[in-house]
């Protein structure tokens, strides 16, 4: 019997490791953590503000529906079509991108992604990491790169607000010839309207929103969730007294 | 007068008699439930079968929900499945207790299997129930295998094209066979359109069948217990056995406790982590399928990869498609590969304890293997750990039969 509780208890710690170590594989560039919160709807106000002012005109995210922001994030139907609705007319349409997909490719040689979903596919690290990464590169069409994504086909539409920095390199000659290149942080070559902290925190809601319509229901389910729990729990005490009862003979 | 009153008004048995006279509902309900019985000291080990019913209503009830939704054509799929997260009334519960139910069903079939492992329940006189569990499960692998390609994602994608792609390895009828599954020369709306048919019919209806099958064939034996001794050959005068109780109400209720917790973790996993950091749904499944952008890294979902690890561990193509296939079926030979003459463990010797520990290790190591990029170390594991599966099964003739076993008592042991 023991010999069954030690392998009931190696299984479950080996789950524990699975688990763990399979959410630990990540990319290969550092990820600096986003450190959003999806609980600070001030946060996701501003974040909307953000993407439909510099992301929409040429991003869309068309399975997300004005609606549903305004009833998540606490805003009146006024307040959604003087804030948000730039070229929607009705509440309940999505959010389309002012750009033609196809030209969008013609331009930049990838029409721009639909933003419904990049949070989850990506995780709000990685975006976070992508808006803050462009540092400028002569070479590339649009001046610049992104330290995330290389040779991302996306200009600094940011670069108002960040300004624009360089990326120092390290390259490292290894004994068999082959070079390593190793990232050594930005220098920021011109002044932006807003400082660093204050564009992590642009950035930072940003990234909050999308990871918000990426999954609008997120909050909803852990609220209720509490209660399925605590219903259980109630349930669980029930069924043990009704065991113990039906039980009670047996020898 | 009072004669007739005494005819007219007796009570002749009611509905139930009407009933029973025409069908056998109270014999069967007695055959099957109130007067099935099975061992008093089943362990918690014992409930992952009730588990698995619970998770296939799960399972069949929100799939029928999702079906009323979901479209499956390529162009239509990805976004009906978003529809569903985003404006359908409770859709979100429904698809991620879908989704959720996917991975539980494994988890709790993987468990149900291990117990038999633990108890020999697969010897003598169950070695058919073993079987036609082991056809459930291969439905099953078919059935979570097909639903997986329907959500569109990338993952979805390009796990179905490598999977398919190995039947490839076959020699002569390999290229026309993998054309035959996907109907195309891709994986492509048709392949979609078939792999919805398979996955809410004819999938769902061998696993019910099955299942029906799976029980009758248990009742008919009687179930094992920890002890693996048979009760039946301990009958009281009334002819039930001694350590017996019957399944409703004594194991329903015990059922019952172990049916609310696992709900419990059921749904912490639904609530507050359903994509349960990208093991339940892959992160790379929520942008839709693109057949021109191959994912850094493909994976299969983690109850597929234990075998996956295997065939990646195999250089050559045919031979890791063989042993992969091999990997999945051996577990079928189980009745015949044990030659212990106890069933139990806690009267088995040394030797199956510790190839049984082993055998966890070395699947779980597999498992995890799997779900990693193929790098050098990683294949060489891979390498040690399918060969320690493998010997598992294979030599099991020569360590059960070696092995030194305790004595059985005659009765099970039961503490109150």
């Amino acid at each position: 019997m023991t010999k069954c509780k030690k392998i009931a208890s190696l299984i479950t710690l080996s789950a524990c490791l699975f688990a763990s170590q399979a959410m630990a594989a990540g990319g290969s560039v550092h990820l600096e953590p986003a450190e959003i919160d999806p609980d600070n709807v001030s946060s996701l106000q501003r974040g909307a503000r953000n993407f439909m002012n510099y992301c929409s005109g040429c991003h869309s995210a068309q399975y997300v529906r004005f609606n549903t922001i305004g009833k998540s994030l606490g805003l009146s139907e006024e307040q959604l079509v003087d804030n948000l609705m730039f070229n929607a007319d009705k509440t309940f349409e999505t959010i389309k991108s002012s750009m033609p997909s196809a030209d969008a490719a013609r331009w930049y040689g990838k029409a721009p992604p639909d933003m419904s979903l990049m949070a989850r596919a990506k995780g709000t690290d990685y975006v976070y990491n992508f808006l803050k990464g462009f540092y400028v590169s002569p070479e590339s069409p649009t001046g610049v790169d992104n330290l995330v994504l290389a040779g991302t086909s996306m200009p600094h539409v940011l670069w108002e607000l960040q300004g624009f920095q360089s990326a120092n390199f390290e390259h490292h000659e290894n004994e068999d010839g082959s070079v390593t290149t190793t990232f050594e942080g930005f220098e920021q070559l011109s002044p932006g309207s807003m400082d660093a902290e204050d564009y992590d925190d642009f950035v930072r809601d940003t990234v909050n929103f999308l990871a918000y319509i990426a999954e609008p229901i997120r909050s909803d389910r852990r609220k209720l969730g509490v209660w399925v729990i605590m219903f259980l729990i109630f349930f669980f005490i029930l069924a043990v007294q009704l065991k113990k009862q039906i039980w009670k003979d047996v020898k | 007068m009072a004669r007739i009153e005494a005819e007219v008004g007796k009570p002749q048995g009611g509905l139930m008699k009407w009933i029973d006279d025409r069908f056998p509902f109270t014999k069967t309900m007695k055959y099957h439930v109130t007067e099935y019985y099975a061992s008093k000291n089943f362990n918690w080990w014992f409930v992952f079968g009730v588990l698995a019913m619970v998770v296939l209503v799960i399972q069949l009830v929100t799939g029928i929900f999702l079906t009323m939704n979901y479209k499956p054509a390529a162009a239509e799929a990805f976004a009906s499945v978003e529809y569903i997260m985003r404006d359908v009334e409770w859709g979100w519960l429904i698809r991620y207790m879908h989704s959720t139910g996917a991975s539980f069903f494994f988890i709790v079939v993987y468990l149900h299997m291990f117990r038999a492992m633990l108890y020999g329940s697969y010897k003598k006189p169950r070695e058919l129930i073993w079987l036609i569990g082991m056809m459930i499960f291969f439905v099953l692998m078919a059935e979570g295998f097909a639903g997986y390609l329907l959500p569109w994602g990338q993952m979805s994608y390009w796990g179905a094209q490598v999977i398919i792609s190995l039947f490839g390895a076959i020699p002569v009828v390999g290229d026309g066979l993998v054309e035959f599954i996907r109907g195309d020369y891709s994986i492509s709306d048709i392949t979609l359109n078939r792999f919805f048919a398979l996955h809410v019919i004819v999938l769902p209806l061998a696993l019910i069948g099955l299942i029906f099958v799976h029980i009758v064939a248990l009742h008919e034996v009687g179930s094992n217990n920890p002890d693996g001794i048979e009760i039946k050959k301990n009958k009281g005068p009334d002819g039930i056995p001694l350590d017996g109780v019957p399944f409703h109400p004594h194991h329903t209720s015990k059922d019952l406790i172990g049916i609310i917790v696992f709900l419990m973790i059921f749904s912490a996993v639904v609530f507050f982590a359903p994509d349960m950091g990208g093991m339940f749904l892959e992160h790379a499944n929520f942008e839709p399928a693109n057949l021109t952008a191959t994912p850094e890294h493909i994976a299969p979902v983690w109850y597929y990869t234990p075998y996956y690890a295997i065939l990646r561990a195999v250089p050559d193509k045919l031979w890791g498609f063989i042993l992969f296939g091999l990997s999945v079926l051996l577990p079928v030979f189980l009745p015949w590969l044990d030659r212990c003459r106890v069933r139990s463990i806690r009267y088995r010797g040394w030797m199956y304890k510790t190839a049984l520990s082993i055998f966890v290790v070395t699947f779980l190591t597999l498992g995890w293997l799997g779900l990693q990029p193929a790098t050098e170390t990683y294949v060489l594991l891979a390498r040690i750990f399918s060969v320690l599966y493998f010997a598992f099964f294979l030599l099991m003739p020569f360590y059960t039969a070696a092995d030194k076993t305790k004595p059985v008592p005659d009765r099970v042991v039961y503490h109150d």
